[in-house]
C-alpha cells in the first residue's frame, strides 16, 4: 500500500476504533467491580450477536491500526526499512486478526 | 537561540502517543490468548483470572487501561490537529488527554479495589 493510503486507513480505523475504545473503557470499570469471573464475562456474551459484532469490528479495526502505527514507529527510530518490514507488518496484521477473531468465538459462541 | 523541542508538550503528547501505541500492540495478542482460554472451558477462564487477582496483574491492567486512554487522547489530539480549524489552547488538549487518563486509572483502581 501507498504511504497516503497506509495514513488513511491508519485515520479510518482509528475513527472507527474511538467509540468501541470509549464503551470498552466504560465496561471495563463497571466489571471489574468486585473482581471478574468467567461467568460474569460469559453471560454477558455468549450468544449476542450484538457483542459479536462490537468485538468483531473492535479486533479487525484493532489488527489494522496497530501494524500500521507499530510501522510508523520502527520506521522512524530503526533502520528496518523495505519488504521485510511490510511482510513482517502484514504478518502481524493477520496474527492479530486471527488471535483476535478467535477470541471472539470463544466469548460469543453459545 | 533554538528551544529543545523536548520543552514542548506537544514533545511528550507525542512520545506518550508512541510508547502507549507500542505496548498495547505487544499485549493484544496476549489478552486475545487470555480469552482463548473459554474455548477450552470456563474453568481455564477462571483459572487465570484467579491468577490475575495477584497485585502484580491488578497493577499491570492498571497500566494497561491507563495507557489506553492515554492513547485514546492523544490520538483524538492528533487528529483534532489534522483535520479541525487550527485554533488556540491546542496544549490544552494535552492536559485534557492526560486528566481523562489519570481519572480512568483512579476509577479503575477504586471499583477492583
Amino acid at each position: 500500500m501507498t504511504p497516503a493510503r497506509l495514513f488513511l486507513a491508519q485515520r479510518l480505523t482509528a475513527l472507527i476504533l474511538v467509540p468501541l475504545v470509549l464503551v470498552h473503557l466504560a465496561l471495563i470499570l463497571v466489571a471489574v467491580e468486585g473482581g471478574l469471573s468467567a461467568a460474569e464475562i460469559l453471560d454477558r456474551t455468549r450468544g449476542s450477536a450484538g457483542w459479536a459484532a462490537f468485538y468483531g469490528l473492535f479486533v479487525l479495526a484493532a489488527a489494522t491500526h496497530a501494524p500500521i502505527g507499530l510501522r510508523n514507529v520502527i520506521h522512524e527510530h530503526t533502520g528496518w526499512r523495505g519488504r521485510s518490514l511490510e511482510i513482517a507488518m502484514i504478518g502481524l496484521g493477520l496474527l492479530l486478526a486471527g488471535l483476535g477473531l478467535r477470541a471472539v468465538v470463544a466469548v460469543v459462541a453459545p | 537561540m533554538i528551544r529543545p523541542s523536548r520543552n514542548h508538550p506537544g514533545f511528550w503528547a507525542f512520545v506518550a502517543h508512541r510508547v502507549s501505541g507500542v505496548a498495547l500492540a505487544l499485549f493484544l495478542p496476549l489478552h486475545f490468548l487470555v480469552l482463548g482460554l473459554a474455548l477450552e472451558s470456563d474453568a481455564a477462564l477462571d483459572r487465570f483470572l484467579t491468577v490475575a487477582d495477584n497485585p502484580v496483574f491488578v497493577v499491570a491492567e492498571w497500566g494497561l487501561v491507563t495507557l489506553l486512554t492515554i492513547h485514546l487522547g492523544a490520538g483524538l489530539r492528533v487528529m483534532a490537529l489534522e483535520f479541525l480549524p487550527w485554533r488556540d489552547g491546542r496544549k490544552g488538549l494535552i492536559g485534557l488527554g492526560a486528566i481523562a487518563a489519570v481519572v480512568v486509572g483512579t476509577i479503575f483502581l477504586l471499583q477492583i479495589g
